[in-house]
């Protein structure tokens, strides 16, 4: 009965359950194909975050923090900065910043067009959790006072 | 382009609507729909990357002033020197205008870029990157600082935000 008080009604909690983990996949789906189709890391990891704020929405935060907290969220977001500018450096030990350094594969293939998919499943990490931490910081942090 | 004009339009008449009318909430629904709007000429001027981009921004801003604005009841402010505020909002659009009319006729057209490296990206892009996509190939392997510069940019937000809003420190353990 206790976990039925916080968050919105049944009808909103069972409708989440069954859609959440497809708006997730779709989320993976749009970074991992950044390269073959539109989209890209960017408006994947903001989907990826619409889908935490979906949960966080519906069944209130301590289930949202319960998947994913801020301390894990700063931690994405740190990890995906790191792997962005490592990769980028990486590129000095062939000549220059931001060298495409692995090959070209097939193209029209998942594994194709070198350091792209890198970049975009940093850019990736980065989208989600920062825009996960910014929700939280302005819906969320800014209440714990009022109640 | 009749299609692109009639968006045009629905977005001007929901910016009109999201200034004018008195309540917050449908304020925001207006601003709203003002977004999906944009969203859809992306669509039609053929650039579904930009579209999934600003449809997916939309409905984060959306869901964000919703959250912060649906318990909150400002105060709505009637009285002042409306006169003069009309006055000078005519009198700026007037002379901004006669401005963009006497200088948008240097600009080039639309579609003829004057920059030539535009057209060689177009060519080489798929063949020095492989990838199939041209703008990831262009926002990810020609032009990766600004990505740099655009992810530096999210990063000092999120500080940002996190450094005002938060009210409690975090404690050591």
């Amino acid at each position: 009965m206790k976990a039925n008080q916080t968050g919105m009604t049944l009808i909103v909690k069972t409708i989440t359950r069954l859609t959440v983990g497809l708006i997730l996949l779709y989320g993976i789906y749009i970074v991992l194909h950044g390269h073959l189709s539109p989209g890209g890391g960017f408006p994947g990891g903001v989907i990826i975050a619409l889908s935490f704020i979906h949960i966080m929405l519906a069944f209130g935060k301590d289930m949202a923090f319960k998947k994913l907290n801020q301390a894990r969220a700063s931690f994405f977001e740190n990890l995906g900065a790191i792997i962005f500018l490592s990769v980028a450096i990486i590129g000095f030990a062939g000549g220059y910043f931001f060298l495409n350094f692995l090959s070209k594969g097939e193209p029209f293939s998942l594994f194709s067009a070198g350091t792209i998919p890198l970049y975009n499943i940093a850019i990736c990490f980065k989208v989600a959790a920062g825009l996960f931490l910014i929700f939280v910081a302005l819906v969320v942090l800014s209440r714990k006072e009022e109640e | 382009m009749i299609e692109l004009h009639l968006l045009l339009l629905f977005m001007i008449v929901g910016a009109i609507v999201a200034v004018e009318v008195g309540d917050l909430i449908s304020s925001v629904v207006a601003v709203g729909a003002v977004g999906l709007g944009l969203s859809l000429v992306f669509l039609v001027l053929k650039a579904p990357d930009l579209a999934i981009t600003q449809l997916v921004v939309e409905i984060l801003c959306l869901i964000i002033l919703i959250r912060a604005t649906i318990k909150r009841d400002l105060p709505l402010i009637k009285s002042g020197r409306w006169h003069f505020n009309t006055f000078s909002t005519l009198l700026f659009i007037v002379v901004f205008l006669l401005l963009a009319f006497i200088s948008l006729h240097d600009l080039p057209g639309f579609g003829k870029p004057l920059l030539r490296v535009a057209s060689n990206y177009l060519r080489e892009g798929f063949l020095r990157t492989g990838s199939a996509n041209l703008v990831t190939s262009v926002i990810l392997d020609f032009r990766a600082y600004d990505t740099l510069g655009e992810a530096t940019v999210l990063f000092t937000a999120v500080m940002g935000v996190m450094v005002v809003m938060r009210r409690i420190g975090r404690k050591k353990e």
